[in-house]
Formats: structure tokens, sequence, C-alpha cells
């Protein structure tokens, strides 16, 4: 039986680990490769590793930082932020990376999610959504770290990256970002019940039981956290921590009784 | 990982390093006929088959790596190195509950005994993440299946061959001691 895997995202900024609010106010958390280390050695399921100013900048993945955080661990590993074309991601593969995130680029130039896909495999190519609630609650499609409006809707969007071949979707509520106010689980399900990849939730999780909800209300088949395994308390002081193994144990029970065999 | 194991490791580039080479692994990421094509184009093969099925070195294949140990896959058009009887298979869930890639941590059931996994029967789980799966032509060749809408072989051996398809060098410890049995007792 499949478990529900659980995965910090940890966001860099230059070469600093921070963690934003709403995508904004990017406050500083420490080195990240320390931070991954860590991590490893408490056996995370999965890390996902994010440059959040790379596009912005237009200056490409930081490689030089992303193959010594690669060297650090031996747990699965994606890495996304600033990637322009297939050479990029060629490299990111070469530095041991297992997936890549594409988000930005695939609105410019969707057709590097079909040669990625072709040449790497589906299972390699996460496509991360960002999705704000405007007035009226209908949810919208940004770019470029929440500060781009994109014009497909979120449910074409779904369609046209699901056909091209994104094997897996992290689905983002920017207007949850680092509140820790538990997930948007209508938005969760309203994606996962439309893709038949895997769909990462993230944004908002703040205690395990958001994350409980995230899997059993929303459907997700993942869920990602930044605050919650880097801060401590209402104060968000710097503590990296990941659950304890009756935690993730409690998970993979909640997904059983969901998807009883 | 295999730094951290202490063992003694290189990338093979010519028929030199191939031949003095006492274990070989092919891991792989990417879509079937990428790989098989890389293989090709690498010049090794004729080398590869003659370390691994006449001089009989034990060689591991994860992920793709495995793959390419069967005969054809529904996911390209290239044969594959047909050195176990089997074939590579998309899944196909009929229920959208089950997720295509199987994507994650999943347990094995041992079906054959093998060196490669230790007689205690403890917990033991493996990061998978692949569209496609091995079906072995004969069960006494599947040291291990795996539960993902249906079961498909997780692990296959013939004699030196083994074939994983998940990926133990990110399976914390539970991979290590994999790479571990395999180095030392193969």
């Amino acid at each position: 039986m499949l478990q529900t895997r659980v995965i910090p995202i940890l966001s860099l900024s230059g070469s600093g680990l921070v963690k934003t609010t709403q995508f904004k106010n990017p406050q500083y958390v420490g080195d990240c490769r320390n931070a991954v280390k860590i991590f490893n050695e408490k056996e995370v399921d999965e890390l996902c590793l994010l440059d959040i100013t790379a596009t912005l900048n237009n200056s490409g993945p930081n490689f030089d930082l992303i193959s010594e955080i690669a060297s650090e661990a031996f747990v699965p590993m994606s890495y996304g932020g600033g990637i322009r074309n297939i050479q990029d991601i060629i490299k990111i593969f070469e530095i041991g990376f297992d997936k890549v995130v594409l988000n930005s680029v695939l609105y410019k130039s969707p057709e590097l999610l079909k040669s990625a896909a072709k040449q790497f495999g589906e299972q390699s190519i996460i496509v991360s959504i960002d999705v704000r609630k405007n007035f009226l609650g209908k949810y919208i499609v940004y770019s470029h770290g929440g500060s781009q409006k994109q014009k497909p809707n979120l449910q074409k969007h779904l369609e046209d990256i699901q056909r091209i071949g994104a094997g897996e979707i992290l689905i983002n509520s920017i207007d949850r970002d680092g509140m820790r106010c538990g997930l948007d689980t209508k938005l969760i399900k309203s994606v996962s019940s439309k893709i038949s990849a895997p769909v990462i939730a993230c944004g908002g999780a703040g205690n395990f039981q958001h994350l409980k909800e995230a899997i059993t209300v929303g459907y997700a088949s993942a869920v990602a956290a930044g605050s919650m395994f880097v801060f401590h308390g209402k104060h968000r002081a710097v503590l990296i921590s990941y659950l304890k193994s009756n935690e993730l144990e409690e998970i993979s029970q909640s997904t059983k009784q969901l998807f009883p065999l | 990982m295999l730094n951290a194991i202490g063992v003694k490791n290189q990338i093979i580039d010519s028929v030199e390093t191939l031949r003095v080479s006492d274990k070989l692994i092919l891991p792989g990421v990417g879509s079937f006929d990428h790989g098989m094509s890389n293989l090709t184009n690498s010049g090794l093969t004729n080398a590869l088959e003659q370390a691994v099925l006449e001089r009989k070195v034990p060689f591991l294949g994860i992920c793709l790596g495995a793959q390419l140990l069967t005969s054809k896959s529904e996911e390209g058009v290239i044969p594959g190195l047909n050195w176990i009887e089997a074939k590579t298979i998309r899944f196909r869930p009929k229920d959208l509950d089950i997720k295509v890639p199987h994507m994650g941590w999943n347990t094995v059931t041992i079906k054959n005994k093998s060196k490669l996994f230790d007689d205690k029967a403890d917990f033991k789980k493996y990061y998978f993440a692949h569209n496609y799966y091995i079906r072995a032509t004969s069960s006494n060749q599947v040291i291990a299946t795996t539960d993902h809408g249906n079961l498909f072989d997780s692990v296959i051996q013939k004699d030196n061959i083994i074939g994983v398809q998940f990926h133990p060098e990110k399976s914390h410890r539970f991979g290590m001691k994999l790479l571990e049995n395999f180095i030392t007792r193969f």
C-alpha cells in the first residue's frame, strides 16, 4: 500500500533558506545546506527545494549551490526555480536531483514540459501551480512568485499540463502560504478529483491535523509544508523539525481508511 | 550513497573501466527508448553483455535500469536488453484513487529467497517513482512484489542479474542495507 508522503519545502533566496508569508516578506531561516542535512538525518519522505528568486531575477538555477546540497541528501529530492530550458533540466538531473519542478516557464513555453517528459519520463516532472482567490472566491493562477496573473483558468491549465505530461501536480495556495491556518481542502479536492497524477498539496499547514485534513478531505496524494517544519511557536523561532514516526504512521493509516483495498 | 557505505565506485565510461569492475549498477532516470539509446550510443553494450552474461559479474539495475533488463516496454519501440524474460507494462488503474505515476514509499512482499534481503521479516519500505512496471514470465524470477492497484514485480533476479523497481539510493537505511547486501553477498 502506497503511503502518503509528507514533504518539507525549502525556499531558497540567494544562498539562504527563507520562509515567506503569502509569497511576501521572506524571513531568513538559516543555511540551506545545514537544513538539508538535518532533514536527511530525520529520514523525511522527500524534500522539495525551490529557489523563489531565480525566475524573478532571471538568473537561472544556482547550480553550484544546489549541487552541494544534493550531495548531502539520500532522500528523494526535487528542485524548482529559474528553470529556462532543457539544458537547465539536464544539468539538474546530472547533479543528482530526482525531479524538476516547473512553473512560470510553462506559461510561455509549454513545449518544455513535453520535451522534458519525453527525455526523462513523466515521473520526473512536477508541475507547480500557484493560485490566489479573487474577491469573488474564484481561483486565479499566478506565476513569477505570485507577481504575474496568468490567463488560463485553473481547470484549463490542469487539463493542458496533464495532457502534455505532468507527472505530479504541486498545488500551492498563495493566500495561505506561511499562515499556518490549515490547507485549502476545497482547492485540493477540486484538483485531485480531476487529475490522474498524484497531487501534492501545499500552503497553510500549521499542525499535524491540517496535514491529515488535506488527505482525508482534500484527497491529496502528498502534503507539503514550509513553516511547519522550520518554525516553532507563535514567535516563529527557527527550529527544523519533522513528524514523529507515530504521526507518519497515522497519516498512512488515514489513507488506508480512505482507499481500502 | 555508495561512498557513504564505504564502497569504492566509479562511473563507467570505457571498456577498460568496465573490465576491472567487480559489481555493476545501472541506475536510470528517463524514458525507455532514451535509456536504451544512451546505452547503445555509449558503445559499451557488447562489453557489458560479456561481463554480465559470460563472466557473470553481479549486476543491479535500478528503476529504468531494471526495466531495461526486460524484452520490451509499452513506453517505447526499441527492444530492451532481454536478459530476464519479462515485459514492461503501463499502469492502467480503473479507479482514480490509484494515481499514476506510482510515486512514493511502498512495501515489498518477498516471494522467493534472495541474498539481497535478510531472512528476518522486519518492516522495510522503499521509494518508487514510475509509470511502467515489470511483469516477469517465470514466477521463480520474482523476488518481491508490490501493490499499486495491481500487484507488480518490484524485484526480479536471474542468477547474477537483479532488477529493483524502487530507488535504494533514495530509500534511507532500508536502501542502504539492500545496497550493502548486493555489494557484500554477491
